[in-house]
């Protein structure tokens, strides 16, 4: 047995873009997409998988970026807050969020946004209690959740009315 | 806050997992969904040298009809077990806890058997298995045996499983005719580890419980099967005196603990809140 980290070689797509690095097997996902890519959106708060900022999509479905190691990604694809926000389809959810003041530092809003997709496209018509479940693993220490929950509140039934 | 430094290995069969198992002794660990592995290893709590990661074993994945019984593969993910229509079916007890386990990004990852090998004390699915005489199936050098829950779930994270073992599967009796499910937990916030919870399985005759099953979690060290208030409620029908009975039997039955969270009297008086709901839930008619 020896002391001697192995790096691994990765090859995965971030946001529609290939991307291959050798990494230690410490590194982990969020930490990867923000040092090695500098894809900085995806946030670090409590790094045990409490807060919820550092959600992001893999392969489909949302995880917590700092419970996952990088080199578990290996092949698979990876959409941030950055991709997401580029694709064009949170527009709605930017703007009401914006609009019902649903950030104010905004350290937790890339969580809350990767979070909320993945919710509304679960459940397109969710009940504000629902909205609140959903969420219960996204902690915001600024806005006390009710302007969040207005946001999403909203944008489903602009969505459902569309 | 980031975890010390280790090698990484992905192999792609069980056989792979003991050879590597037996190599590296307990300098090895099995990483599953990583929602408990990795926040111990990024508080350094823990520091394998060696991460065996089996995500790559596609068939400890899935669930499957075994004729009296369900598999469920010891990798299968929390989501796929929550939105299962076989689960829900044939062991709903399972179904009601799931949404009280983490949230939905940990579920997207977390696994059955993850859960079942932490075996966390404040953990829904151990108490589950325990109410359903759920059997867990472990694969070592020598083979696989069979362990019922009851037996599996030794002292405080630790489990009948030794370091050279893994988790394969894990089988639940399905649900008889006449038999009903219950669940609840107290937590400070959704999706938090419960302060006390409660899983619950009955015949139910009208309003009258037998073969009663109340598995207690987050009140000891492991689950804690109630026999005392169990016995109390056999062949009765639910009503002020019977829950009372039942009630009172939980000091025999419980030794809860004082934490961060909570003390031993209010979880002691949760349990008792609980066994009500549970009892008048079980014998609601539909
Ligand atoms: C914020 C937060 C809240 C949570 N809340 C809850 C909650 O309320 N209730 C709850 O039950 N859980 C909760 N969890 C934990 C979550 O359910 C985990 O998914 C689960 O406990 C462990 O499963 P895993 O697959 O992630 O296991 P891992 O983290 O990968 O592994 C856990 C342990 O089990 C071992 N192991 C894993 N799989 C096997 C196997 N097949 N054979 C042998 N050993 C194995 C590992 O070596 C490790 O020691 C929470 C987690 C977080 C981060
Ligand atoms: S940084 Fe990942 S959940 Fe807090
Ligand atoms: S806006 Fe500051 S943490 Fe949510």
């Amino acid at each position: 047995m020896t002391n001697e980290i192995e790096q691994i070689p990765v090859a995965l797509t971030v946001n529609g873009e290939k991307v291959s690095k050798l990494i230690e097997p410490r590194l982990s996902l969020v930490d990867f997409l923000r040092n090695e890519l500098e894809l900085t959106g995806s946030h670090i708060g409590c790094e045990h998988g409490v807060c919820g900022a550092c959600t992001v999509r893999v392969n489909g479905e949302i995880v917590r970026g700092c419970l996952m190691l990088a080199v578990q990604a290996n092949g698979g694809e990876v959409e941030t807050i950055e991709g997401a926000s580029d694709s064009g389809k949170i527009d709605d959810l930017q703007k009401a969020f914006h609009e019902r003041n649903a950030l104010q530092c905004g350290f937790c809003t890339p969580g809350m946004l990767m979070t909320t997709t993945e919710l509304l496209a679960t459940n397109p018509d969710p009940s504000r209690e629902e909205i609140r479940e959903y969420l219960s693993g996204n902690y915001c220490r600024c806005t006390g959740y009710e302007a969040i929950v207005d946001a999403i509140e909203t944008v489903a039934q602009e969505r459902k009315g569309a | 806050m980031k975890p010390a430094a280790f090698n990484y290995a992905k192999p792609s069969s069980v056989e792979e997992v003991l050879g590597l198992l037996s190599e590296y002794g307990d300098e090895a660990t099995i990483l599953a969904g990583g929602q408990s592995l990795i926040p111990t290893m990024n508080m350094r709590l823990s520091a394998p040298a060696l991460v065996i990661d089996i995500n790559g074993l596609d068939n400890l994945n899935g669930i499957s009809d075994e004729g009296d019984r369900l598999r469920i593969g010891a990798l299968t993910r929390h989501v796929e077990i929550e939105n299962s229509e076989l689960i829900a079916s044939h062991a709903p007890l399972i179904t009601l806890a799931m949404p009280s386990i983490a949230h939905p990004a940990i579920r997207n990852r977390g696994t059955f058997g993850g859960s079942v090998a932490m075996a966390d004390p404040a953990a829904e699915l151990p108490a589950c298995l325990c109410a359903l005489d759920g059997e867990i199936e472990i694969t070592g050098q020598n083979g696989v045996r069979k362990v019922v829950a009851k037996d599996f779930f030794k002292e405080l994270y630790e489990t009948d499983a030794g370091d050279g073992e893994i988790l394969t599967a894990i089988e639940i009796p399905k649900i008889s005719a006449g038999y009903r499910s219950a669940f609840d937990e107290l937590a400070r916030r959704h999706g938090d580890y419960a302060m006390c919870g409660i899983a619950a399985h009955a015949k139910v005759d009208r309003d009258v419980l037998s073969d009663l099953r109340l598995a207690f979690f987050a009140v000891g060290g492991t689950p804690v099967i109630a026999t005392q208030a169990m016995s109390a409620m056999e062949g009765k029908s639910v009503d002020d005196e019977s829950i009372f009975a039942a009630q009172s039997a939980l000091e025999d039955d419980l030794e809860p603990f004082d934490d961060l969270h909570c003390s031993a009297t209010l979880r002691m008086h949760y349990a008792k809140e609980l066994t009500k709901r549970m009892l008048t839930t079980l014998s609601a008619r539909n």
